[in-house]
């Protein structure tokens, strides 16, 4: 604990619901996988409707970088291909026979292998688009040798899944996956861990790797802020970034050989009655999870949390790289002189509502806007929360313009949508900020390639 | 409120595209979103969303613009009555000052208002809150006696060449309130100087000269001591005599952290070290009055409260405010000090550093810039 970072801007939104410390077998034959969840893919289907498949069967892969393979989590047969407007690819749906037959690609000693070939068998099993690179947050590219990869094993977002609960006896396959990790970076492999609490063995204990210690608010869990303040990427540079549950699939592909994406998902939010961890598959439909768990409000899904996640219906399918489901209330309803009463029970980083008198309160919220779209106007508040050396109102205004050399000159390349998620809740202009920083990354890497 | 929830969706498809009045929808939208917060949900990003919003933020600011506008208030009739040698209760004085201010404030909103409708009803986009403030300002910064019609046009030029043909609220250079009040400063002297002005319907006999009025002249014996100054109970625009009501203003936008503490602070602090650089001179009378006499006396306080840290014209990086700051307080005590053709420096000070706003933003983005090019030059040599 020598060396703490710590994290001064930012917020802890507390919210209700958070999960119970325990895990459930979720039963459900339903998958998918979502070519969305990808950033820059663009799918290029191998199956057909009513194929058989296996754990590890390819899919689709990317058009323009055929050798980055999505393979099917689990064994049975592709029930329905979705396609949505112009026929884009939607969902890949998958009914599981149950038995988890798995495709063998075979175990491996990554300090005995060479770096080709730990990369081809990443590649070949589908466990490649799990690694993803910063800048641009897409899938690694897997000609490219990072600078460093970063793992953050804590969150700190809203109601977020306790990673030491889910590692919970998965000591060496974790151990085992940072092992595969090492011999991919000519640099360091950071873990990085909460230093407010007692984290798991796993992470402070991991073996040839550099333990970080964070402390502070959200976004302290975020891997872009980590990424920031331990080594941060100059125009050119490549880093590679991976959560907890994604070290363990690749950890599980060197032990077994089997393409094993096991994924414990925290049930959270206010409208969840028993808020609890469910263990299944990547890509696992909704509604088995949350059927006879809620309340009676009209309700928003979310897939992931609540600022960053997708909107997902009852009869969808939780993301690709999600953890977390969050459950909140729709906020779909008019309110009389809502900006003029005190309003003690409303969430504000300002304290312009009285309820910043109570701290440590726990809110219900929904989805309202409260307010409509201004101007931006209001200075001075992103920079509360926005724990870069990076001016993030000047940034966004150079996007807004397309003004690709000041976007790198302000440090685009540094940050994800992500880390501007805090700025987009507490915006007074109710801009939708995320998106645009998207648009900035998604100009910038088209203007790079 | 159930039923005029069910009246206004009733008569909502009216003001939508095909409707009737199509052409007044950002018109009825604006009394709409002033009685119901929209049922707007979240679709892209963040999928909660903090209570505040600009008509939050802009209340929170009129709030704070009630004690000065109070106390001035009472103020205009005070003085009114004892530019007469009469002395009156509490109510007789307010109710003279009501008389004469309420006009003032009820033109400026109208006319503002009508203006940010039509515009943003020819732009198609909903109506912005600013002019909320703005509104409220204009008034404060008048003379008492001021003619209607003139508030009428510099309320008009003020909203139309100070905001709207830049684009509207966010996106305009000078504060519009100060526009007002430097448009009329510049176009009717007579009417904005001088000390015939400050006090409303003044005996002739008396004199009615500001404290800066008299400094002009070298009269130090005749300014009012510091406490009537900090109290407020002397001649001058309508909101910004009394120090005291201001300081409660600034009270509420630090509390509720919609006022920038950091301009204000920096603001006073340039006032009071060029006042003491003056001491140190001490060429004249004038750079011999004590330093924080300056940051009583004319719109100083009011300036640095409620017109410096307006966000849309100031500085927009933290170390931007406190430079931006610093200058303002220290040119308006410099016109004052220097300028024989003008009393008060704080509106052009103000108006000045508007304008170099955007260049010492500038310069503090480029350190940024400049660092990280250092760094990635360290990063490639390594």
């Amino acid at each position: 604990m020598s060396n703490v970072i710590r994290i001064k801007k930012g917020l802890n939104i507390n919210l209700v619901g958070e999960a119970e410390k325990t895990i459930k077998e979720l039963s459900t034959d339903q998958f998918a996988i979502k070519p969305t969840d990808f950033i820059g893919v663009f799918p290029k289907l191998l199956v057909k409707e009513g194929d058989e498949v296996q754990a590890g069967t390819p899919l689709f892969v990317d058009k323009y970088r055929d050798n980055i393979i999505f393979t099917s989590p689990v064994s049975g047969k592709v029930s329905e291909i979705k396609r949505g407007a112009k026929r884009v690819l939607l969902e890949v749906r998958i009914e599981s026979d149950g038995k988890f037959a798995a495709v063998n690609f075979g175990a491996g000693d990554p300090s005995k292998m060479k770096r080709e070939e730990i990369v081809d068998k990443l590649l070949q099993s589908g466990v490649w688009p799990f690694i993803r690179q910063r800048p641009y947050s897409v899938i690694a590219n897997p000609a490219d040798l990072p600078k460093a990869i970063f793992i953050s094993t804590f969150d700190t977002s809203p109601l977020a899944p306790d990673n030491n609960l889910i590692v919970q006896g998965q000591e060496d396959i974790f151990q085992k996956g940072l092992d595969v990790l090492i011999a991919l970076t000519k640099g360091k492999v950071h873990v990085n861990v909460d230093a407010q609490s007692t984290p798991s063995q796993a992470f402070t204990a991991a073996k040839g790797v550099q333990v970080n210690h964070f402390a502070g608010p959200h976004p302290a869990g975020n891997v872009g802020v980590q990424i920031n303040k331990i080594d941060p990427i100059n125009k050119g540079e490549v880093v590679w970034y991976l959560y907890p549950q994604d070290v363990l699939v690749i950890g599980r592909l060197f032990k077994s050989g089997i393409y094993n994406a096991t994924r414990v998902i925290a049930l959270t939010g206010p409208e969840v009655l028993n808020p609890v961890y469910y263990r299944t598959f990547v890509g696992a439909r909704l509604e088995n999870m949350v059927k006879s768990q809620l309340t009676a409000v009209e309700k928003r899904f979310v897939s992931g949390n609540v600022l960053t996640g997708t909107k997902i219906d009852l009869d969808g399918y939780i993301g690709f790289y999600h953890t977390q489901v969050t459950v909140i209330k729709e906020g779909n309803y008019h309110e009389f002189l809502g900006w003029a009463v005190p309003g003690f029970d409303k969430f504000s980083i300002s304290r312009s509502f009285p309820s910043f008198l109570f701290r440590n309160k726990k809110y219900k919220l929904d989805t309202n806007m409260h307010g409509g779209h201004r101007a931006l106007v209001m200075t001075g508040q992103f920079e509360k929360v926005f724990p870069f050396d990076i001016y993030p109102m000047q940034l966004l205004k150079a996007i807004i313009v397309e003004d690709i050399d000041l976007m790198e000159n302000l440090g685009i390349y540094e940050v994800d949508e992500e880390d501007f998620a805090l700025c987009e809740v507490i915006d007074t202009s109710k801009t939708d900020i995320q998106v645009l920083v998207r648009k900035g990354l998604d100009l910038m890497r088209k203007e790079m390639s | 409120m159930k039923f005029l929830r069910d009246f206004l969706d009733k008569q909502k498809p009216q003001f939508e595209k095909g409707g009737r009045f199509e052409k007044l929808h950002s018109t009825f939208d604006a009394f709409e979103t002033f009685l119901f917060v929209p049922d707007k949900t979240t679709s892209n990003g963040a999928h909660i969303r903090d209570a505040i919003d600009m008509k939050r933020t802009m209340i929170i600011v009129v709030i704070a613009l009630i004690f000065p506008l109070i106390f001035g208030i009472w103020n205009v009739g005070y003085q009114h009555y004892l530019s007469h040698g009469m002395d009156y209760d509490f109510w007789p004085m307010f109710g003279f000052g009501l008389l004469k201010v309420l006009p003032v404030i009820v033109v400026s909103y109208v006319v503002g208002l009508g203006i940010e409708f039509a515009f943003a009803q020819s732009r198609g986009h909903e109506v912005n809150e600013g002019f909320l403030v703005s509104g409220m300002l204009i008034p404060m910064v008048m003379p008492p006696d001021v003619p209607l019609w003139m508030v009428a046009i510099a309320t008009a030029f003020a909203v139309i060449i100070g905001k709207e043909v830049f684009g509207g609220t966010g996106m305009n250079i000078l504060n519009p309130a100060l526009t007002a009040r430097a448009f009329l400063f510049f176009a009717y002297p007579a009417e904005m100087s001088g000390d015939k002005v400050w006090i409303a319907e003044k005996a002739d006999a008396y004199s009615g000269a500001t404290p800066l009025g008299h400094l002009l002249v070298m009269e130090t014996d005749k300014v009012p001591s510091v406490w009537d100054m900090f109290i407020g109970v002397i001649p001058g625009s309508i909101g910004e005599t009394s120090t005291l009501a201001i300081l409660l203003g600034a009270l509420v936008l630090i509390a509720t952290g919609i006022g920038s503490a950091r301009i204000m602070a920096s603001v006073f602090a340039g006032g009071m070290l060029m006042g003491w650089l003056f001491n140190l001179w001490g060429a004249n009378a004038y750079m011999n009055i004590p330093a924080y006499q300056h940051l009583v006396m004319g719109g100083f306080a009011f300036g640095a409260v409620y017109m410096a840290t307006d966000p849309v014209s100031a500085s927009q990086t933290a170390r931007g405010k406190i430079i931006y700051g610093l200058l303002i307080g220290m040119i308006a005590v410099l016109i004052r000090v220097f300028n024989p053709a003008y009393p008060e420096g704080m509106m052009l000070a103000i108006l000045l550093m508007n304008v170099f706003a955007p260049l010492i933003d500038h310069y503090v983005v480029e350190s940024n810039i400049k660092r990280r090019l250092k760094r990635a030059k360290v990063a490639v040599k390594a």
